[in-house]
């Protein structure tokens, strides 16, 4: 299947230089961190059974749901992008200056995964000015795990980690960051220096009674492990309430905006209530954009994000958004969690925390 | 299922209108919502035996198997006390776990059950979260309404409004319901501003413990509309089944969406 645009030439040199990827609005000069992108491979090939074509179909409805009509993908190009469109929509198009890998692995729905490790991290050693590999582990391969995740540390040279905790394994349909294994992987990752860990807040599904997207388990390994970041993606939907109740109490627990940014477009006064809870529990310094690419491509998102303003009417519960806010929030909060050089007519007067 | 001996007056309405009010009164935990208003009901088939069919469809094949399977067991439930009612089949489509939790109903086994060592417990738990969520959310859109409606109102005195202080509209009667089904005084005398106990606000945390219960009516609110879309999105048809949220339109911060969220 051949899912290169038509009519495009892809060039290395359109993506090095820094004048035709910088994001520029009135004046005011942005830079991109995407915190979670990745590149997935959903072909039937790779599917292992029907949770795999279930699970791209799911997302393929979020794409469907949540986009603009002129930026939906037709379903064949949405199983499969390639590196050479992801470099394209995102550093020609999508004016993103660097962008974080954040791959699940889903060995029970993909034969060879979900997130194309091999692909992902080679494309990273090819543009480590743009790319970050963030790897995965699942604690309950145990020590024979635990012995894997040492070498990947080493060999991607791994900051941070993205845990997917509702992945099925065996018999078992999720587990939680307080499990005994996940905490000896987390002294482990803090050992060897991973020190941001990004958490997917699924349905974790054991015990099922449990309160299924409960965001409990972070709070207790923040607290734990003050020395590491949390970065809870999705910002902690459909539990915005309890996520909000944790950060604020742990300086460590931060939101990526995957899947929550795209309300811009269908729901932008819903948008405007979640970045207003964001900011007033959180504070500016500990939100990080990201489009989740592919589930959304990142140009129209940054657009989108930078021409957002709360609506006057509710500008009583939430105040006006500020321009440093949105610089801190597109890239110079994640740029600071991952040590990226930003230059300096990009930054604003307040440093961003972490 | 034991069958039911015939009790209907020969004027009593067919048998799968009665069966769309059952539904109405089964709702998703989580939205807050009647599964009719939702379109989470495919169809509802009866035949010459009186035995019922109901096909139940949700937005993923990833929605939460408790949620799901609580759905389910209420739908089963409120279909079986219908009078008249020879059988009830209830099936869940398209879910990753639909053969497990059909299998469950059909032989009425309970949660525990339906998934074996994967559930610990009942949902009672579960559904008493939920609960309590709605109820905060439901408060939280009569007062700031309140507010929005009175510049003369502050939060500091919302510790002194009653129930007969409010509004006769579709906000304070949702507020109503979620105090009943938490066994909550609704009587007009009664504070507005109470915990899940039944116990008032402390004047003192009056605004942090609201700007709770607003983040907590902004995520209901959210997943509500998250949900709706995406099930219209994955079966097209399903949004002519949907009915307008009864919330958003006392709601000044929501707004419709651009697509079909209304359908008359």
């Amino acid at each position: 299947m051949n899912t290169d645009l038509p009519n495009v030439t892809f060039q290395d040199t359109v993506i090095t230089g820094t004048e035709t990827d910088m994001y520029s609005k009135d004046g005011e000069n942005y830079f991109i961190v995407d915190a979670h992108i990745a590149l997935w491979d959903a072909r039937p090939e790779n599917q292992l059974n029907i949770h795999g074509k279930q699970f791209i179909d799911c997302f393929y409805d979020y794409h469907q749901n949540l986009s603009p009509a002129s930026e939906k993908w037709p379903y064949e190009e949405y199983l499969y992008q390639g590196g050479e469109r992801l470099m394209k929509d995102l550093f020609i198009d999508g004016y993103v200056d660097h962008a974080i890998f954040q791959p699940a692995r889903l060995g029970a729905f993909y034969r060879n995964g979900f997130g194309q490790t091999e692909e992902a991290f080679a494309l990273a050693q090819r543009h480590p000015d743009k790319l970050t590999y963030n790897h995965y582990w699942d604690p309950r391969f145990e020590q024979a795990g635990l012995d894997q995740l040492r070498r990947d540390a080493e060999r991607f040279q791994l900051k941070g980690a993205k845990l997917y905790t509702a992945e099925w394994h065996g018999d078992s349909r999720g587990y939680k960051l307080d499990d005994p294994w996940s905490y000896r992987y987390l002294e482990a990752a803090q050992e060897m220096g991973i020190k941001n860990i990004h958490i997917h807040k699924g349905p974790t599904i054991r015990p099922l009674d449990r309160d299924a997207f409960d965001v409990a388990d972070v709070d207790k390994v923040a607290t734990q492990f003050p020395d590491m970041n949390f970065v809870v993606e999705h910002c902690g939907l459909p539990r915005l309430e309890d996520f909000c109740w944790i950060a604020t109490q742990e300086p460590n627990v931060h939101a990526g905006l995957a899947v929550a940014i795209p309300f811009i477009h269908t729901r932008p006064r819903y948008f405007a209530q979640i970045i207003g809870e964001l900011l007033y529990w959180l504070d500016e310094n500990r939100i990080q954009f990201s489009s989740d690419y592919a589930l959304w491509t990142p140009k129209w998102l940054i657009e989108r994000f930078v021409d957002f303003q709360i609506p006057e009417d509710m500008q009583g519960e939430y105040p006006p958004i500020t321009v440093a806010q949105k610089k801190k929030i597109l890239g110079l909060n994640a740029a600071a969690m991952y040590d990226i050089e930003v230059p300096a007519e990009y930054t604003v007067a307040q440093p961003a925390g972490v | 299922m034991a069958a039911r001996p015939l009790t209907q007056e020969v004027s009593a309405p067919p048998l799968v209108q009665q069966a769309r009010k059952a539904l109405d009164t089964v709702f998703d935990p989580e939205l807050d919502e009647p599964i009719t208003d939702l379109g989470f009901v495919r169809s509802i088939d009866v035949d010459a035996d009186r035995r019922l069919t109901v096909r139940l469809r949700l937005p993923t094949s990833f929605c939460s198997p408790n949620f799901a399977y609580l759905m389910a067991s209420d739908a089963k439930d409120a279909l079986a006390a219908l009078p008249g009612v020879e059988a009830v089949t209830v099936l869940l489509d398209d879910h990753h776990d639909s053969d497990l939790i059909n299998r469950g109903l059909a032989a009425d086994a309970d949660y525990r059950g339906t998934f074996g060592a994967e559930a610990e417990e009942s949902l009672d738990e579960l559904r008493l979260i939920f609960r309590r969520k709605a109820h905060t959310a439901a408060m939280e859109r009569v007062l700031t309404s309140l507010l929005r409606q009175d510049p003369a109102l502050t939060e500091e005195k919302l510790h002194e409004v009653v129930l007969g202080d409010l509004p006769d509209m579709a906000t304070t009667h949702a507020l109503l319901r979620r105090r009943a089904a938490l066994g909550l005084g609704v009587a007009p005398s009664d504070l507005v501003l109470v915990d899940e106990h039944g116990h008032p606000w402390p004047p003192d945390e009056i605004p942090l413990r609201l700007r709770f219960a607003r983040s907590v009516r902004v995520s209901i609110d959210g997943n509500a509309h998250f949900c709706r879309g995406l099930l219209r999105t994955r079966y097209p048809e399903s949004a002519a089944d949907q009915s307008p949220r009864a919330v958003d339109a006392t709601d000044p911060t929501c707004v419709p969406s651009p697509s079909k969220e209304r359908v008359s």
